[in-house]
């Protein structure tokens, strides 16, 4: 019985735990914190408990659960995890309670409100990973909106209502396209069986069925159309403006939730959706795609190397790493996409430390421009380590988890495109240059700010925060087979 | 004529009678009997539910009574509770607002009682004369309730408006007839779809005649470009008449539109769908395009109003049975979102009369967070987001329209509710965003227990079917048991 509803457990419990938040008078606040801390850690362990439940050795979707919700249209509350999903909802549980333990001093308004808006969040997005039934799918993923929309809008910085609002009309623009194409493919599906079904295995076999041939044909129209919302969401170059907005304006805890898993739902789309379902536009559109994830990644670090705001450059960075994921992707291989598996996970542990301990600089200086820091690392060495540790995670050092993914990315992309490899490279290097030489201007450098010198170190629930990330890190780095295995027979599966 | 065809008829009856009585009654009570006058409406009100559920329903196959007038099918059923549960309402959101504003009660809630007894007529009628003599008391009783505050200026501009382009459209759907029954020689919707099936005919009087017919129809749903009346009328009328007439009359104009043409003309379907597209595309790009630049917030729903009547009248581009089930779908969610919304609106109206701006929302969060609550869940169901109901309806007209193959209409309808989104989150941003002095500068929310149940009702009712729309779905397509329909 538990085991057979552990995902609409995990999908739904944070829901539920949000309505229940929202009966407990706002005034106390300890006691909201503590409670909305326990459930995403009770979360958390439930979606192990999944991990450990879970068999690597199949490829297909396990657990699987049905019900029906709106039987005239065959739509079906359908969830299943496979080795993919299964990585990116401990990548979400994860970081959730990590989020909540990040705000513990940092949000001080509306406390009620914030933990509110992250349980929901919670929900729509191990919704959107776990989702079988397209339909579901777009459900949770547009839910997912209101909750962030609210998270920049509300506990953000001095231009947070036109970043909230930027974020929102991006997205949605992008996803009700998405809409469209889903009906057009569900009628598809009609006039050919005289059923209706958004049912992701039915849509595996129906998608192809849908008229092929130029650009202008429906089935490109329809691809471009799923292909349109992801981009926005990864965010791919030329709609990434939105991203260095939001991430500038958002509380940390809501930067660490954009980087670290909104941003992979855009990435997780074009694997589970566009290039799965229509494999045949996919190979047409694979020039494109690598063409805009090489720009994104060279462009996204030299923009990011010019950046003045830490947050910023770190946001800029973001274009660039989810440029490597979706180069990944486009090449197909098993070990590129497995690699891009990877690095969407890691990118959501590196660049979520790292906007946790930028927010933790943020909340003793109150700014985030390089130059109002500046060798700081004898003031506070505790962060200034674990700054350096994830830095050098995220720009790929042997031994932790950047080096595992892009190192399979770029190897295994160079067999189909090695000239994408070499722009790739070069923005590897640039990567590398840009985040160390901010390193250097904030932590080394002399003390040149006088205010710098009081500065307190991490206090320990500021480290236990960032342990469980740091772990991560160094064990994907040292011992990748954990979570290369379960994935790996589900990505055979979904290439072939 | 035997007397058992008027059984069917008793809710009508009781109606009319209880109108007379209200209006009776108030002369009598004045301005003190204002709450037992409106206990006596929404009694009646429920009376005519109950009545109409006890006798207006089809025993089995659809029937027509008093000589070929009236319907009596699952489809006037559906529109007719539609209509009584807007008309409730209304009655509750306006109590307060007619004490508040010194106005008497009994007049306005007989003329409440009087439309919807029209748009009775409009649900169930199979006939253009019965059809017709229904819109018109359901037209006049509504100018009359826009200018009901007779002392405001802008009462008083609305009413003329809403009255000399009413009458004028009312004037084109008549000679849209008579051109039809030139040339057909019947005025019975059912012998007009079996004279079209028998000979298809591209007559040039009869296609100007189905033409002048669906201008006046749009006249009445406020497509755009007849859509002109109906700002003005909208942000003059008393609050809880612009909630009453913008969903209400629309969703009984809808049942009059899909009977004439998804029903009787529907072998016409290629000359009319065209005209149909063209309005609805233009609906929904002007009403939500003019919404975006609109401060005022009775002005800004009433041109979202507009848009969603372009939402709507893709089910009726459609032309399918689909298409004809997923506007009766949309009709009921618009219905509940659009009077809870204007329901905030009467509850914030504390500043004058129809002188509500967004910046009044600011700050409505920390003042008033239930009530900011359930408008932010209203805009999200107007802006179509999930899991609310708006979500749903909108879900419904989109597939009917690509189902039928009219895949840029969707088009255009999606990209419009992205843009929709931007003026509906207007408020949003003044009620959670802002801070400071700013949000301090908001307006007051009154208390009226009775406008706060109208909001409360409405929030839940569009949460339910957001979340669990099946058996709503259902009954929208039990709706579609009709008389004439496809």
């Amino acid at each position: 019985m538990f085991e057979s509803h552990l995902l609409s457990l995990i999908t739904l419990a944070p829901a539920v735990a949000a309505i229940g938040l929202g009966l407990i008078p706002g005034r106390y606040e300890r006691l909201v914190r503590w409670l909305a801390f326990g459930i995403s850690l009770g979360i958390f362990f439930t979606s192990l408990l999944m991990w450990m439940v879970f068999d690597p050795s199949m490829g297909g979707m396990q657990m699987v659960e049905k019900a029906d919700w709106i039987p005239q249209f065959g739509i079906e509350f359908h969830l299943g995890v496979d080795g993919i999903s299964l990585l990116l909802v401990l990548l979400t549980t994860l970081l959730v309670p990590v989020v909540i333990a990040a705000s513990w001093t940092s949000v001080r308004d509306k406390v009620k409100a914030f933990h509110i808006c992250l349980l929901l969040l919670t929900t729509g997005m191990v919704g959107a990973f776990l989702a079988l039934d397209v339909f579901l799918f777009y459900v949770f993923w547009e839910f997912i909106l209101i909750p962030m929309y609210f998270i920049i809008g509300v506990w953000g910085g001095a231009r947070r209502i036109y970043a909230a609002v930027k974020f929102f009309i991006f997205t949605m623009a992008g996803s009700v396209l998405m809409l469209v194409a889903i009906l057009y493919t569900a009628r598809v599906h009609f006039e050919t069986t005289g059923i209706w079904s958004f049912d992701y295995f039915v849509w595996l076999e129906t998608a192809s069925q849908i008229p092929m041939g130029g650009v202008w044909s429906p089935q490109m129209l329809v691809f471009i159309a799923f292909a349109l919302a992801f981009a926005i969401k990864v965010p791919m170059f030329p709609f990434h403006t939105w991203l260095p907005d939001a991430h500038v304006e958002a509380p940390t805890g809501g930067s660490i939730i954009l980087a670290g898993v909104l941003l992979k739902l855009g990435t997780y789309g074009f694997l589970r959706f566009n290039r799965a379902l229509f494999p045949e536009a996919w190979e047409k559109a694979v020039p494109v795609i690598m063409v805009l994830a090489v720009i994104g990644i060279v462009y996204g670090a030299f923009v990011a190397l010019v950046q003045p705001d830490i947050k910023k450059l770190v946001a800029y960075s973001s274009v660039s790493h989810l440029g490597f994921v979706m180069l990944g992707l486009a090449a197909g291989t098993i070990s590129s996409t497995q690699g891009a598996i990877l690095q969407m996970v890691n990118h959501g542990l590196a660049t979520g430390a790292l906007f946790l301990l930028i927010g933790i600089l943020y909340e003793r200086r109150g700014t985030l421009l390089i130059a109002d820091y500046g060798g700081i690392a004898t003031v506070v060495p505790v962060l200034t380590g674990f700054f350096l540790l994830v830095t050098l995670a995220s720009i790929g050092l042997p031994g932790l988890n950047g080096f595992v993914g892009e190192f399979l990315i770029l190897a295994g992309s160079w067999p189909v495109a090695p000239a994408a490899v070499v722009g790739a490279g070069l923005g590897v290097v640039l990567g590398a240059v840009t985040m160390l030489w901010m390193v250097q201007r904030v932590f080394w450098n002399p003390l040149s700010h006088e205010e710098n010198r009081g500065l307190r170190d991490m206090n320990f629930r500021e480290v236990a925060t960032v342990l469980p990330l740091v772990l991560f890190i160094v064990w994907i780095g040292v011992f990748p087979m954990t979570f290369l295995a379960p994935m790996e027979a589900a990505v055979r599966l979904l290439l072939e | 004529m035997p007397l058992e065809q008027f059984v069917p008829f008793i809710p009508e009856i009781f109606l009319a009678i209880a109108s007379f009585v209200l209006l009776v009654g108030g002369i009598g009570l004045g301005r003190r009997g204002m709450r037992p006058l409106a206990l006596g409406a929404v009694g009646s009100l429920v009376v005519t539910g109950i009545l109409v559920w006890l006798f207006g329903r089809p025993a089995g196959e659809p029937e027509v009574i008093l000589g070929g007038m009236l319907a009596i099918d699952t489809f006037a059923v559906f529109f007719k509770l539609l209509v009584l549960a807007s008309a409730i309402l209304t009655i509750m959101l306006a109590t307060g607002f007619l004490e508040r504003f010194r106005y008497g009660g009994g007049e306005f809630f007989a003329l409440i009682l009087t439309a919807t007894l029209g748009m009775f007529v409009m649900a169930s009628g199979v006939n253009l004369v019965s059809l017709y003599v229904g819109l018109e008391l359901m037209a006049l009783s509504s100018y009359v309730l826009v200018g009901y505050c007779k002392l405001e200026v802008k009462s008083n501009e609305g009413a003329v408006k809403y009255f000399v382009l009413g009458a004028m459209s009312s004037g084109i759907l008549l000679y849209g007839i008579s051109l039809v029954y030139g040339s057909l020689g019947t005025l019975d919707l059912m012998e007009i779809k079996t004279a079209l099936v028998a000979a298809p005919q591209d007559n040039l009087v009869l296609m100007l005649g189905i033409v002048l017919m669906a201008f006046g129809m749009l006249f009445k749903v406020a497509a755009v470009p007849f859509h002109v009346w109906s700002p003005d009328a909208y942000e003059g009328a008393p609050t809880p008449v612009t909630a009453f007439i913008s969903v209400a009359p629309k969703a009984a104009a809808f049942a009059m539109f899909l009977r004439i043409f998804a029903g009787a003309f529907s072998p016409e379907i290629d000359h009319w769908r065209s005209v149909i597209w063209l309005a609805a595309a233009m609906t929904m790009i002007f009403g939500n395009i003019a919404a975006l630049s609109q401060d005022n917030v009775k002005r800004m729903l009433a041109y979202s109003s507009i848009a969603h009547a372009g939402y709507a009248l893709m089910g009726v581009v459609a032309g399918t049975a689909y298409g004809t089930w997923s506007v009766l779908m949309y009709m009921l969610v618009y219905t509940f979102m659009n009077i809870g919304a204007f329901g905030l609106v009467v509850l914030l109206e504390t500043r004058g009369y129809a002188g509500e701006t967004v910046k009044d929302w600011a700050g409505l969060s920390k003042k008033a967070p239930a009530a900011a609550a359930g408008m932010l869940i209203l805009l999200l169901a107007l802006a179509g987001i999930p899991p609310t109901g708006g979500f749903m309806s909108k879900l419904y007209v989109f597939a009917a329209a690509i189902n039928a193959g009219y895949i840029w209409l969707a088009v255009i309808g999606v990209l419009m509710s992205a843009v929709s989104l931007y003026y509906y989150f207007r408020i949003v941003v003044q009620m959670y965003l802002v801070e400071g002095e700013e949000a301090e500068s908001g307006a007051e929310l009154v208390r009226d227990r009775w406008a706060e149940g109208v909001v409360l009702v409405s929030v839940l009712v569009v949460m339910a079917i957001g979340v669990y729309p099946a058996p709503f779905v259902g009954w929208a397509q039990g709706g579609l048991n009709a008389l004439g329909l496809m």
